[in-house]
């Protein structure tokens, strides 16, 4: 039992591609070199051949929307969550509506915050999270930022709810959990134009709309982890509960519950922070806040002010984060016995101490109640200014003009010249190839599968727009991410701050990417590749770090003992070790790739992401969802290929 | 001693693992281990007919795999068994409703395990007072009790402390408060100690043992460790491959294994720390016994100075109460102190 299992890597003979790989490489192949002759109708699926999806999905809709009655019952569903919607919007930014009390002072939002980051981190979290208020109240953002707030406020307590729920339903009926899953995949592949649509069809325009994509958005991760922290509660707990003569509902209450705690935190910790990614998105169905702001300043090349909202909303994201992960690890001490009660909840004490009395300071201090345009701090036109004289330097703007043109010309436009030019049958061989390469017939049928879903939509030449955009920012990541990463990996040292701004990276929402490309490259296709770069090379690297890091230790002794080189260690032992970790990093920056470019629809792409935004000014249900679903199929052929293979070779090195 | 009255008896319990196991166990009697495992199925229990009488320490010992953790979950019902009947109180526990089967947990049966099975976010108060909670004692009586059987396995004044927060040994003082909490009249212990260090699980036996005195209830105690056994059991059954090759005092399975696989166990043993001067006592017909008696639970280590000054051939064997019991040959004794030549 205590004998120590030491990970080895199981010799394995190098196998030579797989018979079926090989033959349906070939006929890509074939069919790609034969595209000069071959008929039209080969090359792209013909008009006549193209079902009328659109109509159909319309029509699903509209029957079930109308003729069933759901609007019916999500009218009634929004109207509870205007509800609540009213109560937070009226508490944190005065929206005229009951309970008629707000808006409150900043001074005493930030103290409670400052209070909850004490309790969960002492002063550092306390620090920041007094901080990050007190920032957004002295910038002059306090109601752009409660605007967006006072929605999360509802849309993630609503998605915990209901994530429980879901995932405690998955754990305790594997057939339910069975139907779900493949929603889920779905669900988190789909772009999020495809959630804003249908939220807006069906619940009101505004923050209703805005809260209810959120919440769909945001409820996936915490079905899962719900589902998985169950599954994982040891064996002896769940038996003591029962020689304890536990019911089922004292069992789920007393025990499940309370021992998932760290995996059921986790997905709030998820469902907190893609809420604010999805919440700042909904600018694009018209909802106010720090989104809607970013986006006007973005589209008036407002830069200054760009970069003051980008830090704000990276500071709300940094303080979500990191208290939540704080709660997270966060255990219970006791305390002495006989401890006083206000000893005990000494931190409650304190909490509704500066919190009453900030708003009594405020009555008497305007300043302590809102910072008003004349007092607030912004240097937006001051930035502005920096930073266009920066950009105006002739090396910078040399270098990104030279950049610019270098990948557009010799890079962008002939890989997409290419991709374009390939037959659909050619792309459906490739990706039936790899799909058979990882996972046999099966997985070979659901790639090509897939992609022939895409071609049968009429959508194709779009979709291969989209296709390029995300594997070139990919490419150009992974050369800038891999090497970075192996280099930070060779040093604890260097391992830790980097991982460190990795993990701070990842949670910012997607949008803010948006930023430094835009600056720098102003409006075009490359800003939208560079802004994908950034975004994909953070989680490459990231997973690169962590699975070179996680080599055993023996492993690297045993190699220096064998007398390898540095460089030798690393391609013979630690590369080969990594890889599987290292291609869920590929995966997730493809994922986030499929994600970003659909944003960057508004700095006019050409792709899918450029449709589906079409779809939202004219209410076309039916369209939306085909062209959501041409970028989740393709999302998700990646995800079944790269990461069957991740555990499959996982199996191989018996980890 | 030997089950007159017997609390819980197991008769020909099956427990197959596999596919389908109720249509496969009426043709896996009389198949061996292995020939099971061929036909896809795993006999963690087999064909086990076993009584534990009122008050009685059964300690059922195997190795990992040999399907003793399986029995005595099926003795509580924490698994369903396949085949057999085990009646627990007079109850047939496999007829029991779920209600009825809560009650008797909750009225009559407690449990220790292996890795203590505390819950993380309660304190040790709490993780005690937990299934006084589950029955629904209200909060006083419920702390009166906990803080009892806290007092009683020699936690006081860690009643606020959370299990992260104490030693191992500490932590499974909590198992054994909590498993005691309602007073059960069968007590169940998992490999209690098995994940102790030495020096602690020493400690823990002697404190076991003064439980045991002083609470004189029916116990049934799993382990791996054939000196935990001996030191601890009334009988002890030996099981192996899902089967118990022998159930016996700990002085008849030293002395008589019964099969070469419980021989093996006993192989290593100092067999005069065990064997008791009741174990070797025969029946006096005939023999000529005289003189002063030896104390009948008095080892034969102990025993040892006496034997071999001693010039009868047999002497007298008497209990506590100073009733014969038979009488001890000495050269027999002798035997087991020096090794047979």
């Amino acid at each position: 039992m205590s004998d120590t299992t030491v990970p080895v890597i199981r010799a394995v003979p190098e196998r030579a591609l797989p018979g079926g790989a090989a033959i349906l490489l070939a006929v890509a192949l074939a069919l790609a070199v034969a595209r000069p002759v071959l008929p039209e109708l080969l090359v792209r699926v013909p008009d006549w051949a193209i079902p009328p999806y659109q109509d159909w999905m319309q029509a699903l809709f509209d029957f079930i929307k109308d003729d069933l009655g759901l609007i019916h019952v999500t009218r009634a569903i929004s109207a509870i969550l205007e509800w609540f919607l009213d109560v937070t919007a009226n508490l944190l930014y005065g929206k005229n509506r009951w309970p008629y009390l707000g808006p409150l002072p900043w001074t005493a939002v930030a103290a409670v915050a400052a209070v909850v980051g004490y309790a969960v981190g002492r002063w550092r979290m306390a620090l920041l999270a007094g901080g990050t208020f007190a920032w957004i109240a002295l910038i002059g953002q306090w109601d752009l930022a409660m605007q967006t707030l006072s929605v999360i406020a509802v849309a993630a307590p609503t998605a915990f709810m209901v994530g429980l729920i879901l995932g405690i339903l998955a754990w305790k009926f594997p057939r339910f959990e069975a139907a779900l899953l493949p929603i889920l995949a779905v669900l988190q592949t789909l772009p999020f134009f495809t959630y804003l649509l249908p939220a807006v069809i069906f619940f009101k325009v505004g923050p209703t709309a805005g809260c209810v994509a959120t919440v769909v958005y945001a409820i996936p991760p915490m079905v899962l982890m719900t589902a998985l922290g169950l599954k994982k509660v040891a064996s002896e707990v769940i038996e003591a509960g029962h020689m304890s003569g536990s019911t089922r509902w004292q069992m789920l209450r007393h025990v499940y519950l309370p021992s998932a705690r760290t995996e059921i935190l986790v997905g709030v910790n998820q469902v907190i922070m893609l809420s604010l990614a999805m919440v700042v998105l909904t600018a694009f169905i018209g909802m106010p806040g720090l989104g809607a702001k970013l986006l006007s300043l973005m589209n008036s090349l407002k830069l200054g002010r760009s970069f003051e909202i980008g830090v704000t909303i990276v500071l709300i994201a940094v303080t979500l984060d990191r208290i939540s992960k704080a709660w997270v690890v966060k255990q219970p001490v006791h305390f002495e016995r006989g401890t006083p009660w206000w000893e005990r909840n000494r931190l409650l004490l304190i909490a509704l101490g500066a919190f009453v009395g900030c708003i009594l300071i405020a009555q008497f201090v305007p300043l302590a109640n809102e910072i008003d345009r004349k007092h607030e701090l912004s240097m937006g036109s001051e930035i502005d200014t920096v930073i266009r004289a920066v950009l105006a330097n002739e090396t910078i703007d040399a270098a990104t003009a030279w950049l610019r043109g270098f990948l557009t010309v010799s890079v962008l436009i002939p890989f997409r010249d290419a991709v374009l030019w390939l037959p659909s049958l050619s792309v459906i061989f490739i990706l039936a190839a790899a799909g058979y390469a990882v996972g046999g017939p099966r997985s070979a049928l659901l790639a090509g599968g897939f992609f022939a879903i895409v071609a049968l939509t009429g959508w194709w030449d779009r979709a291969m727009i989209t296709l390029y955009t995300v594997l070139s920012a990919v490419v150009i990541a992974a050369a800038v991410g891999l090497p970075l990463g192996m280099l930070a990996a060779r040093r604890k040292k260097w391992a830790q701050p980097v991982l460190l701004i990795c993990d701070t990276a990842q949670t910012f929402p997607s949008f803010i990417y948006l930023i430094p490309a835009i600056m720098l490259f102003g409006v075009n296709d490359v800003s939208v590749i560079f802004a994908i770069f950034i975004f994909a090379t953070v989680p490459l690297m990231r997973y690169t770090i962590e699975g070179i890091r996680a080599v055993p230790e023996e492993l690297l002794e045993a190699a220096d003992m064998s007398g390898a080189t540095r460089s030798q260690k690393l391609w013979k032992v630690q590369i080969p070790f990594a890889l599987p970790t290292m291609a869920i990093g590929f995966n997730q920056a493809i994922m986030f790739a499929f994600f970003m470019v659909i944003i960057a629809a508004f700095i006019g792409t050409q792709d899918l992401g450029q449709e589906l935004q079409r779809t939202l000014a004219g209410n076309q249900l039916g369209k939306n969802f085909v062209l959501g679903m041409c970028v989740a199929l393709m999302a998700l052929t990646f995800d079944h290929i790269i990461m069957r293979w991740s555990a499959t070779r996982r199996k191989v090195l018996g980890v | 001693m030997s089950a007159a009255e017997p609390i819980i008896s197991c008769r020909n319990v099956w427990k197959l693992f596999g596919q389908k196991p109720e249509s496969f166990v009426a043709s896996a009697k009389g198949k061996s281990f292995e020939e099971i495992r061929r036909a896809g199925y795993i006999a963690a229990v087999r064909d086990v007919s076993i009584e534990v009488g009122r008050g009685e320490l059964l300690v059922v010992m195997g190795l990992s795999g040999s399907g003793k953790s399986t029995l005595v979950r099926c003795m509580s019902r924490l698994i369903d068994i396949t085949d057999g009947e085990i009646i627990v109180d007079g109850q047939n526990l496999m007829s029991l409703s779920e209600k009825e089967l809560i009650g008797l947990r909750r009225r009559k049966m407690g449990m220790v395990f292996q890795s203590f099975g505390l819950l993380p976010n309660r304190n040790v108060l709490d993780n005690v007072a937990f299934p006084l909670e589950m029955r629904g004692q209200d909060r006083h009586d419920r702390r009166e009790r906990a803080l009892e059987v806290i007092k009683l396995v020699g936690l006081e004044g860690r009643e606020e402390y959370f299990p992260r927060e104490l030693s191992g040994g500490q932590q499974q003082r909590v198992g054994i408060a909590r498993s005691l909490a309602i007073e059960p009249d069968i007590w169940f212990l998992d490999e209690p100690f098995s994940a102790l260090d030495p020096l602690i699980r020493r400690e823990m036996q002697d404190e076991f043992l003064r439980l045991r005195g002083m609470l004189g209830k029916t116990i049934v105690f799993i382990t791996h460790d054939f000196d935990e056994a001996l030191r601890l059991a009334d009988r002890i059954a030996i099981m192996k491959d899902g089967a118990v090759e022998q159930c016996d005092t700990p002085d008849k399975i030293v002395l008589k294994p019964a099969t070469e696989y419980v021989r093996k166990f006993t192989e290593d043993v100092e067999k005069s720390r065990v064997v008791h001067a009741r174990g070797l006592a025969q029946p006096i017909n005939g023999h000529a016994v005289e003189g002063p008696a030896v104390p009948a639970n008095a080892t034969v280590l102990q025993l040892a100075r006496q034997l071999v000054n001693e010039r009868r051939e047999y002497l007298p064997v008497a209990d506590a109460g100073g009733k014969l019991v038979g009488a001890m040959n000495r050269q027999e004794a002798l035997d087991i102190l020096l090794g047979s030549a």
